[in-house]
């Protein structure tokens, strides 16, 4: 690929501040009088990965498509430059998201049953607010609860390409836990 | 004597052994109940701790004590929180239930009524499994927290909107309310009088102090026109009235003004 279709879309990532797709550049080039295949856009990112090798940016791609970020062994001068710390999830948070994305679409009485505790509707509004769920649909049940789904966004904010990327659900450990469980109760 | 025996065979039999005494390391204080509560995400998330990092043997723990520190620990817990207090009972209830069942001989169990001890082995097996995924899920990077994206995207501006929730008849009654309020703004603009009975009233007597009758056209100032007539005439009448002055005309047009303080 030319330098020069290589630095627009080093430019284009820059300047978008988002992950893009690939299709999504190749219409930004073709505005911009560069026609090109979608390979070649790929190969642009692949010399850009190259470039980058040496320096602290990298290039990930996440779910919502390519994303040109810091590395991470450089972030953490910057989260001294950006005094504000983002909130804190708390565990209880963490593992109503967990719940979501391991059984989607669920609904609150789910995520209810396997936590033994109510989910407030603070914490469903948090999430929402936060883009990581989303409505996907109503269960056909009595009252019609709404069904919860992970997002494109809960996955770009962590680093992963697709929802089958997230850690494996622990297994039900039958030969320990079983047992030490039976034990015990 | 027979008291003690009797207690003694009251001890239920824990493991072949018979449970005498409450371990005392067992013992949760109820400090230590209320940073539990704090720290955990639930009763089962609690329940859990309690018995892969402590070692408890659910049977041996008192449930009766430990339900006592619940009891107590909620009537601390404001009125709000009053939820998260009912499911720990519901838990201490459950583990209470499952302890007089293992207390009681065994019974042919009903195949269609499921144990209440497998089904918390169920569902606290089913909730490590997503316990341990959350753990796992909070420690992969995440934007903002782990990495940064690299930017030089226009920064977003949020623009907070307030949305009002109001009826049109409540707009209808405020405004009309409004309308309705007395303007206190309107300005009240006290000007002096330039010319004044009571003044005129002291000049006349002044004049009549020196000579006995005086014609009204004398008391008069051309300058001051007919205002100046209405004033000075005011101001005889005031004097006629309260008996200071005798008013007389002749056939002519002209009145004279008569002091009647000589008479």
């Amino acid at each position: 690929m030319n330098i020069q279709t290589v630095n627009t879309v080093e430019a284009l990532l820059f300047g978008a501040g988002r992950p893009l797709r690939l299709s999504e550049i190749r219409g930004l080039l073709e505005s911009d009088g560069v026609i090109a295949e979608l390979s070649d856009i790929k190969k642009c990112i692949n010399e850009l990965e190259h470039r980058y090798e040496a320096s602290s940016l990298e290039i990930i791609e996440v779910a919502s498509g390519f994303r040109l970020q810091i590395k991470q062994s450089y972030s953490a001068p910057i989260t001294h430059l950006w005094n504000e710390r983002t909130p804190r999830i708390s565990k209880a948070l963490m593992e109503t998201i967990s719940i979501i994305a391991y059984k989607q679409p669920v609904t609150r009485g789910d995520i209810e049953d396997i936590r033994g505790v109510s989910v407030s509707t603070q914490s469903i509004r948090s999430l929402l607010e936060r883009n990581w769920i989303k409505v996907t649909g109503f269960k056909d049940a009595p009252g019609r609860p709404a069904l919860y789904s992970t997002t494109k966004e809960f996955l770009d904010d962590l680093n992963l390409k697709n929802i089958s990327s997230l850690p494996e659900l622990p297994e039900i450990d039958k030969d320990s836990d079983t047992q030490v469980l039976s034990e015990v109760v | 004597m027979q008291n003690t025996t009797q207690t003694q065979l009251e001890f239920p039999m824990v493991m072949g052994q018979p449970y005498e005494t409450l371990p005392e390391d067992l013992f949760i204080p109820p400090n230590a109940l209320e940073l539990c509560l704090e720290t955990f995400s639930g009763p089962m998330d609690l329940l859990l701790y309690l018995i892969k990092k402590e070692n408890i043997n659910i049977l041996e723990l008192d449930v009766s004590n430990i339900t006592d520190q619940y009891i107590k620990y909620i009537d601390l817990m404001d009125a709000l929180q009053f939820e998260l207090a009912a499911e720990y009972l519901v838990m201490a209830a459950t583990l209470a239930e499952i302890k007089s069942r293992m207390m009681l001989p065994r019974e042919i169990h009903d195949d269609e009524e499921e144990d209440p001890k497998s089904a918390l082995i169920k569902r606290l097996q089913e909730y490590q499994r997503y316990k341990l995924a959350s753990e796992k899920l909070a420690l992969l990077p995440r934007v903002d927290r782990d990495f940064y994206t690299a930017s030089a995207a226009l920064p977003e501006i949020k623009i907070e909107k307030k949305e009002i929730f109001i009826t049109k008849e409540e707009l209808a009654s405020i405004f009309y309310e409004i309308k309705s309020r007395p303007d206190l703004k309107l300005s009240h603009q006290i000007d002096f009088e330039e010319l004044s009975t009571q003044e005129r009233i002291q000049i006349i007597m002044e004049i009549l102090a020196k000579r006995n009758v005086v014609s009204f056209s004398k008391t008069l100032r051309k300058a001051e026109g007919r205002h100046g007539v209405v004033v000075t005439f005011l101001a005889s009448l005031e004097l006629a009235k309260d008996g200071h002055v005798e008013l007389i005309q002749n056939k002519t047009d002209e009145i004279f003004l008569k002091s009647l303080r000589g008479a």
